[in-house]
């Protein structure tokens, strides 16, 4: 294997946490940056344009990682045969190439109730350990609101997040989130201008008393230029949004807001085509990456520092396979790598209306939401077993634009899925139905947790990650609640019918590995129970950091701002502190 | 090397223009004489009729507006199939196949064109000859295959995809729903219809861009 020259930072994945450590190190110090990128180069704007088809970009998923490379395998218990996801559908969409998942996300960009931050100590302070679900495996991130708050504020700024404030610095606005902890700054862009659906829901939520506010959202509402210089148009709400590139660059991603403050800089260089198989370690010190290039070629990458940053749950992977931390038993309850595997609950609804929504326009965070539900469920929710929920919102992004828009019909309606009654339906209600959703709280487990799989190998021959999880009786009796909550707004919006999406309380175990999969390599303040402290920094190996959604330790909504703004914290400690003395900073 | 076939379909069946109005009446404005020589990348001739055949009972002409046969969705599927999709280059196909639960989605070995290629014969040698309620019968016995279910799939795909790709002739699935295609703005727009149709007329992807854009079927052999 040939050994490559040796570089200060080598940073695996070309995603947000990878491209915030690389924008931030490059940028603050003379330290040689290294991103190897799985997938390929940032394709440029002029072809997302070209990308705008359904069949191919949303359908196919061609600019999405290849499943006959590398996929996950899941199962709902340690009895199961784990399957493969074997195709886009079940595995929603998994990001490669430079920008990873934040090219094409749906930029909705709520930040975490202060609560969330130290979740386990505040439900048993609040409800007494008793009361919560048993194998509950919840924990705190270990740090508060004061100190993440100001990287909140920074992601923001970095993306030109969109909204209205409900709670600036301990005022309670009306207009925005009055339920959001406090903000030290407004948001950097006004709302965007909704459509009729989210109008809609916002009228029928205010009548019910709920206070209705626009959706955060990183797709820029208008011409911003942001704190590094980097200039954006406004969103043309072209519908082909989440699922998509920009292309015009209104959505933040790190090809528009991070790349090109680095692709001038000597000490940056970005490798694509790079799949990363090893971080290569000695007595307890990283000392590079092993990858295979585009020709096939193993090539080993010294470097002083390594960071992961690869897809979520790869991030685990990539530990596991290297062999560094003690893999989690879910029997024992020994190990912290691959423990706190968790998705979201999902709940949501499709409502139908007599009016066409035009809902061909949209943005991937153009949605209007409550956040009575977005955190504690209060007396009401813990009476029925239901202790944390999700903001609801009602939501159109545009896309899917057409084909995976059509045969939206009300349930019973018709009794077959084609022919000419169908046909009539479809096209009845083609255009008169809308959707909302609630990506909500989902606790940790001890049974749910990540592993390598013995069956299944990648394209490599290494093996695939397994995830094992089930919903508990928690998670349906979370999902009923929301769902109760929601089809309450959607009557009073008038919704001729109503019809809920299978959630966890309808549906099997969550199978699916999506963008909305956290954990595996949890953060945490204490050593015991984490595998990265609160910096991000690998407790047993002060040299190598591990970024991403895979640092919490449950799940929640959308939480690429909250991923970002840890990246940025991560970099701080890096930059001011590890720097100047290496070794452990916690 | 094997044969190229042909499939013959008469032009005013395949996308004669259409104009689709507010009130969801379909009207043929005018039609093309004659008829159109489509070159096969997959099918044969005969599986061909087969597949224009079930997918207008599928997706049928009738009061409402045009079904599969105009929209040329039978040519959509069979340059998916005989493209990369069909192939299952980007599927995981490593062994062991184990069936499992819906939510893992399908498990198992065969690529769309032996499903396609095996699901055909399933609807009988005189498939085509049948009446369209016998045709029914025959597609509702195989309901609940992957087979059925890819076409099923497939077909509103060819109904409603960019026409690059084959399907939706002359736009006739996008006209009858009213969809504009991929349009770069709509800000000026936005909050200006609420409820109400905003119906411009629809455009292709090349037509909106200006230039031709390649399909994946296109640019990469399966």
């Amino acid at each position: 294997m040939k050994t490559l020259a040796p570089v200060d930072v080598v940073i695996v994945g070309g995603g947000w946490g990878g491209m915030v450590m690389a924008k931030e190190i490059a940028s603050r110090t003379p330290l040689s940056v290294l991103v190897l990128e799985r997938g390929g180069p940032f394709r440029g704007v002029g072809s997302y344009g070209k990308e705008m088809d359904e069949v191919d970009t949303y359908i196919r998923k061609r600019w999405a990682e290849n499943p006959a490379n590398e996929t996950f395998t899941t199962r709902a218990t340690r009895e199961d045969h784990a399957n493969p996801l074997r195709q886009y559908g079940e595995l929603p969409w998994v990001g490669t190439g430079m920008g990873g998942s934040g090219d094409h996300w749906g930029a909705t960009s709520p930040r975490l109730m202060p609560e969330a931050l130290r979740l386990a100590s505040h439900l048993r302070e609040r409800w007494g350990a008793s009361r919560l679900p048993p194998d509950i495996a919840i924990q705190d991130l270990g740090v508060t609101w004061e100190e993440i708050e100001p990287y909140y504020t920074r992601a923001e700024e970095m993306m030109g997040t969109s909204g209205k404030a409900g709670n600036l610095k301990g005022r309670k606005i009306e207009g925005g989130n009055i339920f959001e902890g406090p903000r030290s700054r407004e948001y950097p862009n006004p709302p965007h201008a909704m459509p009729y659906a989210p109008l809609l829901f916002a009228k029928a939520a205010k009548e019910l008393g709920y206070h209705p506010f626009p959706m955060p959202s990183s797709t820029l509402s208008q011409s911003y230029v942001n704190p590094d210089g980097i200039g954006r148009v406004g969103c043309q709400y072209c519908g082909h949004c989440s699922g998509f590139g920009c292309m015009v660059g209104a959505k933040a991603s790190p090809n528009f807001t991070l790349l090109p403050l680095l692709e001038s800089r000597k000490n940056f260089t970005a490798r694509t085509h790079c799949q990363v198989r090893r971080i290569v370690h000695r007595d307890g010190k990283a000392v590079g990456v092993t990858y295979v290039d585009d020709s096939g070629r193993e090539l080993m990458q010294p470097a002083e520092t390594v960071v992961l940053a690869a897809w979520v749950f790869n991030n685990a992977r990539l530990l596991m396979l290297s062999g560094i931390g003690e893999q989690y038993d879910p029997l024992t309850g020994k190990g912290t790598l691959g423990r706190n595997a968790t998705y979201s609950v999902h709940v949501g609804l499709d409502f139908f209306l007599d009016k066409p929504q035009n809902d061909f326009m949209g943005s991937g965070g153009l949605a209007m939401g409550i956040g009575e539900f977005g955190g504690d469920l209060g007396d009401e929710g813990a009476a029925r077993g239901a202790f944390q929920g999700g903001l609801i919102f009602a939501y159109q992004q545009g896309d899917p634009p057409v084909i995976t828009a059509f045969g939206k019909i009300p349930k019973g309606e018709v009794q077959q899925n084609w022919g000419s009654q169908w046909k009539k339906a479809a096209l009845k209600w083609n255009d008169r139905y809308g959707t909302f959703l609630n990506t909500g709280n989902h606790f940790a487990y001890r049974q749910n947790y990540l592993d390598l799989d013995p069956t299944y190998t990648d394209k490599w021959g290494d093996p695939l990650l397994r995830v094992t999880m089930e919903w508990t009786d928690a998670e349906r009796k979370q999902a009923a609640f929301m769902l109760e909550k929601q089809v309450g707004i959607a009557k009073a919006m008038g919704a001729l019918a109503i019809d809920p999406h299978p959630s966890a309380a309808t549906g099997g175990p969550p199978l699916q590995v999506d963008q909305h999969s956290h954990g595996g390599v949890i953060m945490g303040a204490s050593r015991e129970t984490s595998v990265v402290n609160t910096y991000l920094q690998h407790w047993r190996m002060p040299n190598l950091w591990v970024v991403g959604g895979s640092a919490l330790p449950q799940g929640n909504e959308h939480l690429t701002l909250t991923v970002v703004a840890l990246a940025y914290r991560a970099a701080d400690a890096f930059v001011e502190r590890y720097v100047k003395q290496p070794g452990p900073l916690a | 090397m094997k044969r190229r076939e042909f499939i013959e379909l008469s032009a005013n069946s395949l996308g004669g223009l259409l104009i689709y109005s507010l009130a969801g009446e379909p009207i043929v404005v005018s039609a093309q004489q004659g008829k159109v020589k489509v070159p096969l990348r997959f099918f044969t001739r005969r599986e061909a009729q087969v597949i224009v055949a079930a997918c207008e009972r599928i997706f049928p002409a009738d009061d409402s507006g045009p079904g599969a046969t105009q929209a040329g969705a039978m040519v959509y599927i069979d340059r998916q199939l005989a493209g990369p999709y069909g192939s299952d280059k980007y599927r995981y196909t490593k062994p062991p196949f184990v069936e499992s639960l819906p939510a893992h989605g399908y498990q198992g070995k065969e690529n769309p064109r032996e499903t396609y290629r095996a699901g055909i014969p399933q609807l009988g040698a005189d498939f085509v000859a049948l009446d369209g309620a016998r045709q029914d019968e025959r597609l509702r016995a195989i309901e609940k295959t992957h087979f059925f279910q890819l076409l099923r799939q497939h077909t509103i795909e060819g109904m409603f995809c960019d026409p690059m790709h084959g399907g939706n002739a002359g736009l006739i699935g996008w006209q009858m729903l009213g969809y504009p295609g991929p349009q770069m703005s709509y800000r000026a727009q936005m909050g200006q219809y609420n409820g109400v149709p905003y119906r411009p007329k629809p455009q292709s992807l090349g037509q909106i861009l200006g230039y031709p854009v390649k399909p994946w079927e296109d640019e990469e052999k399966g």
